[in-house]
């Protein structure tokens, strides 16, 4: 088994003890609900969007150390971004976990969410660490008058 | 005797002389090749036993004699190694029927497991007995298995589900489970030890009062056939239900006894061949009981695997392995307490085998994890059980489940590396 530190890295650590935008928005014009029912893990992603960009995201719940980290990590990282680049980011952070082989460039492309790479080598955990983003997804999608949606990473 | 209601004595397998004999857990656990491998480079801690437990040679080697030297379909050919076939199919309920105490071999129906011969009895029972408006009594802590059947009853007849409550340490509140009872309730469904708590059900006692209201109960023994002795007879339970790959068997073969004056009155479950008595396109006839109810070729492997394993079963049972399963979950329960923050969930006066627990600040997806990579298995997550999730407010536990092939290695193993999950989340 590789280094369990590859997984926990100090980074996700962090951002699983204390998350960034780990919060209710009422105003949101957009969520969504993400649930991993292999562990549990449930979280509601909020979303303000304004001409086509990310004004505001947070989110809030349960989940595991891998889980919570990554929405807080993607929360910071979408602020400000397209819808477009925000589905980019997505796809290339999914190439990083579940690709075949290590590809340091797709890696560097994404900054801090590359602290994320070590999660290829625990293949069960890939769902904890893409129900935020998937989340997401199903949150943009989402009318803005609709109830919320619901995603499962199963 | 009743596990169910009277609990073991403290000085459970003591001798005439006062001396405890020592459980030989060493030569026990070389019968299990699986034990000997390794995980991650590490000794393997298997404490995942309520998921499923692991195969003795035995039960290995019946199930590759069985194809290497005595496949053939049963019940059908009139040469030799069919008839073989039949012979080892047919002994195998009667190990069956053994195990349980049961009265009559025909009183054992073989099945994929416990789910599905809880949903055969809701199915095929319900249909006859249950309609608009009637009762069905679950508890609080059953597993999907013992939920989803019934609901699906429900949504056909118009039925509802009524739910005993359980306390906070995990105990069913059998003040409570009297006053369901009213003039339409038809059916009691409940575990008898739970699988996400360790709770040993008072069932002897649940089957009284049900049948002193003149309603059947079926018991879920998924979990505790292979830890508890169970006699059906004593238990006076109409209906109950095991799984093979719980009891150190084979995957897909499971059992389902029924009092025969249930199951004659039983319409079939599944149609096919071997349930039937003729077929004409006008008119079929069924099979006499069990037959009727194992529609096409069954699981013969699966059986001759199983009677393997109870035959096993049989040999190590008794109270020396009960009391060593006890001394381990003290032993454990012990241990795991050092760890800081750690809170053990489900702590019932009667409980076996099951250690379910949460750590503060650590979810226990990360601490299943962790363990892995210490070469310790225990299953984390709702354990098929999100309602006893929901009541106990807790969206997931990891779970640590023992058998009389761990030893106190296994324990301290798990003991390390929650210290390391501690470690890494300091």
């Amino acid at each position: 088994m590789s280094d369990l530190r590859e997984l926990y890295q100090e980074v996700i650590l962090d951002h699983a003890k204390r998350p960034r935008n780990f919060r209710i928005m009422p105003d949101a014009d957009h969520q969504a609900d993400g649930h991993n029912r292999l562990c549990g893990d449930k979280l509601r992603v909020f979303l303000k969007v304004r001409d086509g960009k990310v004004d505001a995201v947070s989110f809030h719940g349960e989940g595991c150390a891998i889980s919570k980290a990554s929405a807080s990590l993607m929360t910071e990282t979408l602020a400000g971004k397209t819808v477009a680049e925000a589905q980019d980011i997505f796809e290339r952070f999914h190439a990083l976990l579940t690709s075949p082989v290590e590809d340091d460039g797709a890696a560097e492309s994404l900054g801090k969410l590359a602290v994320f790479a070590g999660v290829r080598e625990f293949p069960v955990r890939v769902k904890c660490a893409t129900l935020a983003w998937h989340t997401l997804q199903a949150a943009m999608a989402q009318r803005p008058d609709a109830p919320a949606a619901a995603v499962s990473t199963e | 005797m009743s596990m169910a209601t009277a609990k073991p004595p403290a000085v459970a397998g003591t001798r005439p002389d006062g001396a405890r004999p020592v459980f030989n857990g060493e030569k026990i656990r070389a019968d299990f090749p699986i034990l000997t491998t390794l995980c991650h480079g590490k000794r393997l801690a298997y404490l995942d036993n309520a998921a499923t437990s692991q195969k003795p040679r035995c039960v290995i080697d019946a199930v590759t004699r069985y194809y290497q030297s005595q496949n053939a379909n049963i019940h059908r050919g009139v040469y030799s190694l069919s008839e073989e076939a039949t012979g080892a199919y047919e002994a195998g309920r009667e190990a069956a029927r053994r195990f349980l105490h049961a009265r009559d071999a025909r009183e054992i129906i073989f099945v994929r497991g416990t789910t599905e011969a809880i949903n055969l009895v809701a199915s095929a029972y319900g249909q006859r007995n249950i309609a608009a408006g009637d009762d069905i009594i679950l508890s609080a802590m059953e597993h999907h298995s013992n939920i989803v059947p019934w609901q699906l009853l429900c949504e056909r007849t118009g039925a509802h589900l009524r739910v005993i409550p359980m306390n906070d340490r995990g105990e069913l509140c059998m003040d409570a489970y009297e006053k369901l009872f009213g003039p339409r309730t038809r059916f009691v469904s409940v575990v008898h030890v739970s699988n996400s708590l360790g709770t040993v059900n008072p069932v002897k006692e649940i089957v009284r009062i049900a049948h002193s209201h003149g309603v059947p109960v079926m018991l879920d023994g998924a979990q505790a056939a292979w830890h508890l002795p169970i006699n059906v007879q004593e238990l006076d339970c109409d209906f109950y239900a095991f799984s093979g790959h719980k009891t150190c068997g084979p995957t897909g073969i499971g059992v389902l006894y029924g009092k025969l004056n249930f199951l004659e009155k039983m319409p079939p479950y599944q149609g096919g061949g071997d349930m039937i008595a003729s077929v004409t396109f006008e008119k079929t006839t069924y099979a006499d009981v069990p037959h009727r109810f194992e529609a096409g070729t069954p699981n013969i492997a699966g059986v001759i695997g199983l009677h393997a394993a109870l035959d096993y079963l049989a040999a190590v049972e008794g109270p020396e392995m009960l009391a060593h399963e006890r001394d381990l979950l003290a032993y454990a329960q012990q241990r795991m307490a050092e760890a800081p923050g750690l809170r053990i969930v489900g702590t019932a006066a009667d409980k076996i085998s099951v250690i379910s627990f949460v750590l503060e600040h650590v979810h226990p997806h990360d601490i299943g994890t962790i363990l892995d990579g210490e070469g310790v298995a225990v299953r984390t997550g709702h354990h098929c059980c999100q309602p006893v999730m929901d009541r106990l407010a807790i969206p997931a536990t990891a779970r640590a489940s023992l058998a009389f092939y761990n030893n106190q290695a296994d324990v301290d193993q798990l003991v390390a590396g929650l210290r390391r999950v501690l470690e890494v989340f300091a």
